[in-house]
């Protein structure tokens, strides 16, 4: 079994997280078969989606999660969730291997964990009012007999996430984009879940508006003591939330630390240029800052490349990279990476 | 080196779009000039009208939008009206200004080949032959930086990943070189690496070709990196309009200001974010007083019944290029310095971003 990475160092402001392990996830590997098997037998052609990913998440922690479009960022958190069945690895929840659950025992297991999705317009039903899609987990799970039995509950929890006391009876169309991500918070809490995958969940907001929400989770977090994993490819809004950030390159992990570990002294050469293509915005820094454009792009992941993924792009690149996949390695107190030359 | 004559003028815009639920007023009252060989970032939040503005520049505001004023001239030919208004546009359009959108996904035809798309554009306004349209292809695809461009050239666009597209489209926007660039969100839709590609990409050609750059994004650290002006939109109008440099250093709109502290940075931590309470006002019934009235710490009871105009806030002296002025007639031009602000408690703010 591969060591699950773990952190010592924390940050002020945010709450502490405890020692207990919520969530591990022990060399993860999800391939996805892409075409249909040729009539002659021909070979199914597979995505390497996520390949031999570990890392753990401690109660009350936020892991943020980062990676470009094709990292594999999303197929991890739906993996966690079991909304994806994993080809290799185990995945624990309180501490129970939560892999292989099925049926009644799922259905009890997701009270307890839950995912924010990225686009308030797509993920709430239209036709339904702000109470029924909240009440909806509710009555679901047979927490509540219907959905008006649960309205006082649903209401508290409403204003609790920001929303004005009549948005019950409205529906989502009648809110902007950041009150409609609050109401999918609010539904995603309704049960009272522990764990909470949030896919992105700030993208499709407005910058003003953004920091609204990211507030909003961070206090949910410290008075309810939600453990979050935080999904995202903003590298600003990741740094703000997080704990500790997990780097995800072409479905590997690249780099897992401190959130100010990963920020001040980077260790991977991918998390490297990642940083230095975030724009700041203050015109002489950002135009005085050492830039690292990295040529070409993510590869392929129905053929990866042999050795290290990142190989085909990476400043540092040796022949051993080539041939060799570079293991993720704790090189620093609690900062892990997976590179030969650093 | 800017020359501040204006190549582009948009004076008094007004656009209307008209719905089924009423008027929406999306662009009120923007004026804004860009000069030869300058880039002006057009920053504002989804409804502020940055977008509509955009399309303004090229005839491009089809029912229900409406221009119901103001006028958009370009190198002093009206854009807007006039009897021959629809031939400058077919003649502007393309060949002196150019856009890029924000999808590269959707802006290309897919059932034709890249290449034969960029020789199209070449053969309809250079009017080359298919052969001379080809090679001149193969040149732009190298120069926004795609490698192999003889094999690349006969690629469908779904056989490229979303940065090629967009490398493609600034190709042909490029193909008549255009002295303007108007660029729609170009890297919205694009990862943060291929973002640092594209923005190198935008601010390499700006420099060889002296193009003119109209860069609209909602993205501030965007803006910082390849903008020599920055013009704030919020609710349909221009809030601020500065030298880049002075803009981030000291906003003077409250709204600015606030834009500023709440976009998180990858160099500053802060315990909480900064948010901007409330929403932005509802443009079917735009307010009478200054749209940001309502979230704006400053306003007191003459935001809420004057709208202030845009004016001359302050004459900076020269604090861009004063330390590294290489030309003396760098210092004669200081005309594009002045900052304009649309906020009677402009000075206030500042003093405030100041302490």
């Amino acid at each position: 079994m591969t060591a699950v990475p773990e952190s010592t160092a924390l940050r002020v402001g945010r709450p502490v997280p405890s020692e207990e392990l919520l969530v591990e996830v022990d060399g993860l590997s999800i391939h996805f078969p892409v075409g249909r098997a040729g009539f002659w037998g021909q070979r199914v052609k597979v995505v390497h989606a996520v390949d031999d990913v570990s890392f753990a998440i401690r109660r009350g922690e936020t892991l943020g999660l980062v990676g470009e479009s094709g990292s594999g960022k999303t197929t991890v958190g739906r993996a966690i969730l079991r909304r994806i069945d994993p080809t290799a690895g185990t995945i624990r929840f309180q501490g129970e291997d939560i892999t292989a659950t099925k049926g009644e025992e799922l259905r009890l297991l997701r009270q307890h964990m839950q995912l924010v999705f990225q686009d308030p317009y797509a993920s709430l039903n239209p036709r339904m009012t702000v109470l029924q899609l909240v009440a909806e987990p509710l009555v679901v799970h047979g927490r509540a007999k219907s959905v008006e039995a649960a309205k006082s509950d649903v209401v508290s929890l409403l204003e609790r996430c920001g929303l004005p006391a009549d948005a019950a009876d409205r529906h989502p169309h009648a809110f902007s984009g950041g009150q409609r991500q609050r109401i999918g918070i609010a539904r995603a809490l309704a049960l009272r879940p522990h764990f909470i995958v949030a896919d992105e969940p700030v993208s499709a907001l407005d910058v003003s508006v953004r920091a609204q929400v990211v507030n909003l989770m961070q206090d949910l977090q410290h008075e309810l003591g939600l453990t979050y994993l935080f999904i995202a490819h903003d590298l600003s809004v990741v740094r703000h939330i997080s704990h500790r950030i997990a780097i995800l390159y072409a479905g590997k992990l690249a780099e897992l630390a401190d959130s100010d570990a990963v920020y001040e002294s980077p260790l991977h050469p991918y998390t490297e240029a990642l940083l230095s293509s975030v724009p700041i915005p203050d015109p002489p820094l950002q135009r005085a800052r050492r830039r690292i454009v990295l040529q070409g792009e993510i590869p392929n992941p129905i053929e990866p490349p042999t050795g290290c993924r990142f190989q085909t792009r990476c400043p540092l690149v040796q022949d051993v990279c080539r041939r060799q996949a570079p293991p993720l390695e704790e090189k620093a107190p609690g900062h892990w990476a997976a590179c030969f030359f650093r | 080196m800017i020359d501040p004559t204006p190549v582009l003028e948009v004076e008094h815009l007004q656009i209307d779009f008209l719905t089924r639920r009423g008027t929406v007023h999306a662009v009120r009252d923007v004026s804004f000039t860009i000069g030869r060989g300058e880039t002006l970032g057009l920053v504002g939040e989804s409804g502020s009208g940055k977008s509509v503005t955009a399309q303004a520049l090229l005839g491009m505001i089809e029912l229900p939008g409406r221009i119901v004023g103001g006028d958009v001239r370009w190198k002093g030919e009206s854009l807007v009206r006039g009897p021959h208004v629809r031939r400058t546009i077919e003649r502007v359009r393309g060949q002196e200004i150019a856009m890029v959108f924000q999808d590269p996904m959707t802006s290309l035809d897919p059932v034709f080949t890249v290449g034969s798309q960029v020789v199209e554009v070449l053969r309809r306004h250079r009017r080359l032959s298919r052969k001379a349209a080809k090679a001149r292809a193969v040149e732009l695809l190298d120069i926004v930086g795609i490698a192999n461009p003889t094999e690349r050239i006969s690629q469908y666009p779904f056989e490229m990943s979303g940065g090629m597209r967009q490398r493609v489209l600034i190709a042909m926007a490029l193909a008549c070189e255009p002295e303007l660039l108007v660029a729609d969100e170009p890297t919205t839709a694009l990862d943060v690496t291929i973002q640092a590609q594209i923005l190198e990409l935008v601010a390499e050609l700006q420099q060889e070709l002296r193009l003119a750059v109209l860069l609209i994004t909602h993205d501030l650290g965007v803006v910082a990196g390849v903008c020599d002006r920055v013009a704030v939109m919020y609710a349909g109008k221009i809030v601020e309009d500065a030298p880049a440099a002075d803009l981030y250093a000291t906003p003077a709109h409250p709204y600015s200001a606030a834009l500023l502290r709440s976009t998180p940075r990858l160099d500053i931590v802060l315990d909480r974010l900064v948010a901007i309470e409330g929403a932005p006002p509802d443009l079917r019934r735009p307010p009478a007083g200054c749209a940001f009235a309502t979230r704006c710490p400053f306003a007191i009871d003459h935001c809420r019944e004057e709208q202030p105009r845009l004016e001359v806030f302050e004459p900076v002296p020269n604090a861009v290029g004063a330390g590294d002025a290489e030309t003396l007639e760098e210092l004669e031009q200081p005309a594009r310095t002045e900052r304009t602000v649309a906020c009677f408690r402009a000075a206030e703010v500042r003093e405030e971003v100041l302490s």
